[in-house]
Order: structure tokens, then C-alpha cells, then sequence
């Protein structure tokens, strides 16, 4: 595999974990437990999808083939998404969503460190705008599960369930196969095997706080990087991609 | 008060850039500190409009009554003295 | 001070155009037409992001689902900053929230009618906030300080959802013949609710006496929904929009468009709940906020330990 190749899947995927998170979020608008909280949620949405043009537009431009970041959005079928499957997984309750961006948040903010240092100048300053906005997320969706662990009877259950129920998805995030491999070699990306045991004490010293249990391991989900998704990402895109699919001719 | 509610309310202030003083921007309504803090981020610095804030207990804040207006702030009215204005300086004398 | 005298010095205050600050003294007919109105406003802005949230899954590029996040999370934040406004006169969000749920407070009737395509959300923001933003233009001399400093803010804030929104309309209406097709549609639909919006007739306004004299609101319905018409006509003209209204015609001598009839009873039918989405809209303020309880009630149990905590400390 060539590196450039190696950099447009890598990024890729980064953009299309983004996108489909950022667009699990921007359901929640106008459904959060408090108004506050729905201008946090879309303050999350919109920095998910800032970073996905920016890492799209990127990506397109590596292949050199004429695509736009829209192209990428919109055009491609299901089995061409790379996301992780944490990403596609429902909003939930208010705890089953805190839980999947807590994972997600504290993965990407130990990943975009390590990136903002990559030699690729463009990944680099990509990461480095995303972690400042990945620190924040983390930030609100621990701060969440502290307050629901550590909050009334019921809430500490149901975050508890949460967590055990998303932990499964975790794994995914620290896949590697040829691409990571190749970018590795090549000095570009950071081996996630190097960050894990920051993630782990990360997600710890929340889960601490919160006073809550360790969630056990089991099931591990995998598959998002080769194309094979949940049944939820169909679903996804034929929502997101309706009206460029619908009017192939139209501008907008 | 019942425990399920929109929360107490804070008071925002903003400071636009380092040096400037603090500015009463609005309130949020938030359970603890730290919701309070990044509630007032969220909803008052969408638009680059701060470097630093401060929340603030609604509750905490104490108010001068309006009907004090007369007897707190109307004393000051003849007090030119204290305005740089009030003091004639001899001609050509310069950085006073 | 006795009543009378507070009346005159309220008035006289106001006639010199001074705001009225939360603590001061003001007749409680002031302090209720002004929550009545603010909870109004700040419950449509609220209702107002379901309609254009419709949309924000479908939106057709990733420019204009940003633009749309963005615009529907300044609706709630004006709908934040104008519960605040209201909560200054003595009234807490939780009733204000009450009062919505239970069917007291109303919202602007506009947000009980679907969006239907994607140039709705276009129609969204050119009429439907174009019509707010010279609603909300006039009330930044609205004589409540906080009522106003709201204003001040939303008014800087919306400038761009109308652009957004006419910029879609004006995308539409270029583009395919279907495209230009939906924008009509969108327009022949969101016309005449738009025009709704400034509420009745002056003649048939039975709260605005008051209203005026203490400089709640600026200038009448009228007036209001005129200035809207004569700006807006200009604006569907240049991107080769039809406005629904046959009667809609330049009068030399006024200076100004006249226009057909507005279809009041269609008008009071929704203000009664009867129009399309009255019952969903409610149903989803209300489902997500009974959802929400035990998260309120969480945080809320959370805060006491932390403060306990804090005192044993």
C-alpha cells in the first residue's frame, strides 16, 4: 500500500468518525433535558462537522480526483463509511449519550495529541484545532457522568448500564490493520497501542468519580473500518444523503 | 424546591480581552459550578466574545434599592471637585 | 409614595424615555403584559427549532447543515436570553415552562405549520425571521431594560439568519425546475402565516393601548407587518418568486404596497390549537422535557452532595 493511499483511508476515517458523530448529536437538537443543553450538544455537532470538511477536504484533495467534501458526505454507499461503530450507535437517553461521547471524546483527545505532532503539516494542524475542541467534549460528557454516577439512584444505574452497554464499542477505536501499519511505519501516526493506557486511566479516574463500577468486558465490536457497519449507518445516510441522492442534478 | 427544575440561576460576566474589566453579559441557569461555567461558555462566547469568565450565584448578588437612588448617588452630583476638570493649571505648565 | 404618584412617575420616566429596571416600581398591569409577552417570545424561539430541526438531518451539504446547527442554536440561546429577561419580572422558568405545557402561554403560530421540503427552511429564515427581525428591531426600544438589552443582542445575532435563508430561497430559485418548484411551494405556503405573525389587525388589538403608551411595544402590528411587506416584495421580485397574493399592488400614493386580505379565522383557528402541528409541537416540548427529569433531578442531587461535601470540608 502507497502512503499517500495509506493518508486518504486514515483520513478518511477520521472524517467519517466526525461526521456520523457529529450527526448523532445534531438529532438530539431541541430533545436535550435542558435548553442549556441543547446549545451544548450542537456546539459539539458543529465542531464534529468543522472537523469533517477540513479532514474531508483534505482527503479529497490527496486523491486528486476532482471530489468535494460534500462528494465524500454524500455520494459514497454505506460500505465505503469507515466509522467506527461506536459512532453510529442511538442517542439513547441523555446517559447512553453522555456515556458514547465520554469514549469517544477521551479516545480522540489522546489520539489528536499524539497527531498534532505528526510530520504531515495539514494532519498536524487538523489535530491540533480538534484537540482544543475534543478537550471541551471531554470535559461536558465527563463532567455528565459524574453528575448521573454519582447523582440520584436511578441515574446511577442507568449510567451503569450505559457504560457497560458502550464499552463493548471501545475496542474498535484501537484497531490497526494495513493502513495504520503502513502510516506507523512511516512515522506519520502515532501507534493507539501508545495511547491506551492513557485512555484507560482517563476514563478511570472518571468512573472513580463517578463512583461507578468498571464495566466489563465481553462482547467487542468490530468492523467499521472495513466497511462492515451496524444496521443503524444505513439508516443513517439514507436520512443524510436524501436530497443529493433524490436530485443528483440539483445545487444547493 | 423540588428536586426535578430548571436549575438555579448565575449571573455571566465577560471579559472581552485580558486587561478589560468584567462585563454583566446574562445568566444561565445550571445545578452546580461547573455546569454554570460551561453553560455561560456555550451560550456567551458563540461568537469570540471572550477570553475569561466569571458566574456568579443570582442569589448572591446584592442590589442597591431604586428607591436609594436619591440618598446613594445624588450626593456625588456636587462634588466637581473630584473631576480634573474642576482645577485651573498655570499656563505652559505640561504632563499634569 | 402612594399608587397615583408612582403611576405618574413611572409614566413620566417612560415618556422621557428612560428604561424601567427589575427593582423598580411599575403598575403590575406592566409587569404582566410584559412576562405575558417575553414568555410568548421566548417560547417561540424555543418551539421555533423544531420546525427548522426537521431539517437539520436531511440538509443537503455540509455548508448549509453547519449554517442551519448554527442559526437553530442562536434560537436557543435567544430563547434562553429571553426566559432570563422574563425571570428579572419575578416569574421562574419552571412556571414559564408550566405555562407553556399547560396551554397559558402561547407562541407565534408560525412554528404550528410544517416544513415540508428543503426551501421551507429557506422561507424559515428569510419570512418567518425576516418578519421577526423588524418585530424585534422595533422592540430594541422596548422601555424594559432587560427586555431591550435582549433585543439589543438577538438583533446583532439574527442578522445573518435571514441571509441564510434568503440565500437558500435565491439557490432554489436558480436551480432545477424542481428546485425552483419546492421555493415556490415554500413561498405560496409560508406567505400568508408570515403576514400572521404581526397578530391582528390594530382595530381588532384590544392589549395595545397600554402596550404603546408604556413603550412595551414601539410601533402597532400594522405598522410592523407593512414594513415587512414593502421590503419583502423587492426581495421575491429579484430571485423570480411569485408572492401568493393577487391583490398585492404598489399604491403611488402611500408610498407603500397594499394587500389582500389576511384569512383571520384560518388565523384564530391556529392560535386556538387547531392548526397542523399545534399538538405535535407540544408533545415534543413536553416528551423531551419529562424525559430530561431524571437528569434535572440527578445534577440537581449531585450539586447538594458536592455542597455538603464542601461544608464538612
Amino acid at each position: 500500500m502507497e502512503v499517500k493511499d495509506a493518508l486518504i483511508q486514515y483520513c478518511l476515517r477520521l472524517g467519517d468518525d466526525a461526521m456520523i458523530m457529529g450527526h448523532r448529536l445534531s438529532e438530539l437538537c431541541s430533545n436535550g433535558p435542558i435548553l442549556e443543553e441543547d446549545i451544548a450538544m450542537t456546539n459539539i455537532s458543529l465542531d464534529l462537522f468543522g472537523q469533517t470538511r477540513i479532514i474531508y477536504t483534505y482527503a479529497a484533495e490527496l486523491e486528486g480526483k476532482g471530489r468535494s467534501e460534500d462528494d465524500l458526505a454524500y455520494l459514497r454507499p454505506e460500505h465505503e463509511f469507515q466509522c467506527a461503530l461506536l459512532t453510529e450507535q442511538p442517542n439513547g437517553h441523555f446517559g447512553n449519550t453522555m456515556a458514547r461521547q465520554m469514549i469517544f471524546s477521551v479516545f480522540y483527545y489522546h489520539l489528536f495529541k499524539e497527531l498534532s505532532k505528526s510530520p504531515d503539516e495539514s494532519l498536524a494542524a487538523f489535530a491540533a484545532k480538534s484537540l482544543k475542541e475534543t478537550t471541551y467534549h471531554m470535559r461536558h460528557a465527563c463532567e455528565w457522568v459524574v453528575r448521573l454516577g454519582d447523582g440520584t439512584e436511578e441515574s446511577k444505574w442507568k449510567i451503569q448500564d450505559a457504560l457497560n452497554d458502550i464499552w463493548s464499542y471501545h475496542h474498535e477505536l484501537f484497531e490497526k490493520d494495513e493502513v495504520d501499519e503502513k502510516l506507523i511505519d512511516m512515522g506519520i501516526i502515532t501507534d493507539t497501542a501508545t495511547i491506551a493506557d492513557d485512555f484507560y486511566a482517563s476514563v478511570n479516574e472518571v468512573i472513580e468519580r463517578a463512583t461507578l463500577g468498571t464495566p466489563a468486558g465481553g462482547w467487542k465490536a468490530t468492523g467499521g473500518r472495513s466497511g462492515r457497519h451496524s444496521e443503524y449507518l444505513g439508516h443513517i445516510l439514507s436520512v443524510f444523503q436524501s436530497l443529493p441522492r433524490a436530485y443528483p442534478d440539483a445545487k444547493w | 424546591m423540588s428536586s426535578d427544575n430548571q436549575f438555579p440561576q448565575w449571573e455571566v460576566f465577560i471579559q472581552s480581552k485580558t486587561g478589560l474589566p468584567f462585563k454583566h453579559a446574562g445568566s444561565v441557569h445550571a445545578a452546580d459550578s461547573e455546569m454554570a461555567l460551561q453553560n455561560a461558555r456555550d451560550l456567551y462566547t458563540r461568537r469570540m466574545e471572550g477570553t475569561s469568565l466569571w458566574v456568579v450565584p443570582t442569589d448572591s448578588i446584592v442590589a442597591s434599592n431604586p428607591d436609594d437612588s436619591g440618598s446613594f448617588f445624588d450626593p456625588s452630583n456636587d462634588k466637581i471637585y473630584r473631576q480634573p476638570t474642576h482645577y485651573v493649571m498655570p499656563e505652559g505648565a505640561k504632563n499634569i | 409614595m402612594d399608587d397615583d404618584k408612582r403611576l405618574e412617575a413611572f409614566q413620566a420616566k417612560i415618556d422621557r424615555e428612560e428604561k424601567i429596571e427589575p427593582r423598580d416600581w411599575m403598575p403590575e398591569d406592566y409587569r404582566k403584559h410584559l412576562i405575558r409577552q417575553i414568555s410568548q417570545h421566548a417560547h417561540s424561539e424555543v418551539v421555533g427549532m423544531q420546525p427548522e430541526g426537521n431539517y437539520i438531518t436531511r440538509a443537503p451539504s455540509l455548508r448549509a447543515k453547519v449554517v442551519l446547527l448554527a442559526k437553530i442554536q442562536d434560537e436557543a440561546g435567544h430563547g434562553l436570553y429571553l426566559y432570563s429577561a422574563a425571570e428579572t419580572l419575578g416569574i421562574t422558568r419552571d412556571e414559564l415552562l408550566e405555562q407553556l405545557h399547560g396551554g397559558k402561554a402561547k407562541y407565534s403560530s408560525i412554528f404550528n405549520y410544517p416544513t415540508l421540503n428543503w426551501a421551507d427552511i429557506g422561507a424559515v429564515g428569510w419570512l418567518v425571521d425576516g418578519a421577526a427581525i423588524v418585530n424585534q428591531v422595533s422592540l430594541q426600544r422596548t422601555s424594559y431594560g432587560p427586555y431591550s438589552r435582549g433585543m439589543v443582542r438577538i438583533c446583532k445575532e439574527e442578522s445573518f439568519h435571514q441571509r441564510q435563508g434568503y440565500e437558500i430561497m435565491a439557490d432554489m430559485a436558480k436551480g432545477t425546475p424542481e428546485q425552483k418548484a419546492m421555493a415556490q411551494d415554500a413561498l405560496n405556503r409560508l406567505w400568508w402565516p408570515s403576514l400572521m405573525m404581526f397578530g391582528p389587525h390594530d382595530a381588532d388589538s384590544p392589549r395595545s393601548g397600554n402596550a404603546l403608551k408604556w413603550k412595551i411595544k414601539r410601533e402597532t402590528n400594522d405598522e410592523l407587518r407593512q414594513k415587512f411587506i414593502d421590503k419583502t416584495v423587492q426581495q421575491a421580485e429579484v430571485i423570480g418568486l411569485t408572492i401568493p397574493d393577487p391583490d398585492l399592488k404598489w399604491n403611488e400614493e402611500t408610498g407603500h404596497y397594499d394587500s389582500g386580505e389576511i384569512n383571520w379565522e384560518e388565523f384564530y383557528n391556529v392560535v386556538k390549537g387547531n392548526g397542523p402541528c399545534n399538538n405535535q409541537r407540544l408533545t415534543h416540548h413536553k416528551r423531551a422535557h419529562d424525559e430530561g427529569a431524571w437528569v434535572r433531578e440527578a445534577a440537581n442531587a449531585y450539586a447538594k452532595k458536592q455542597l455538603e461535601k464542601s461544608k464538612v470540608a
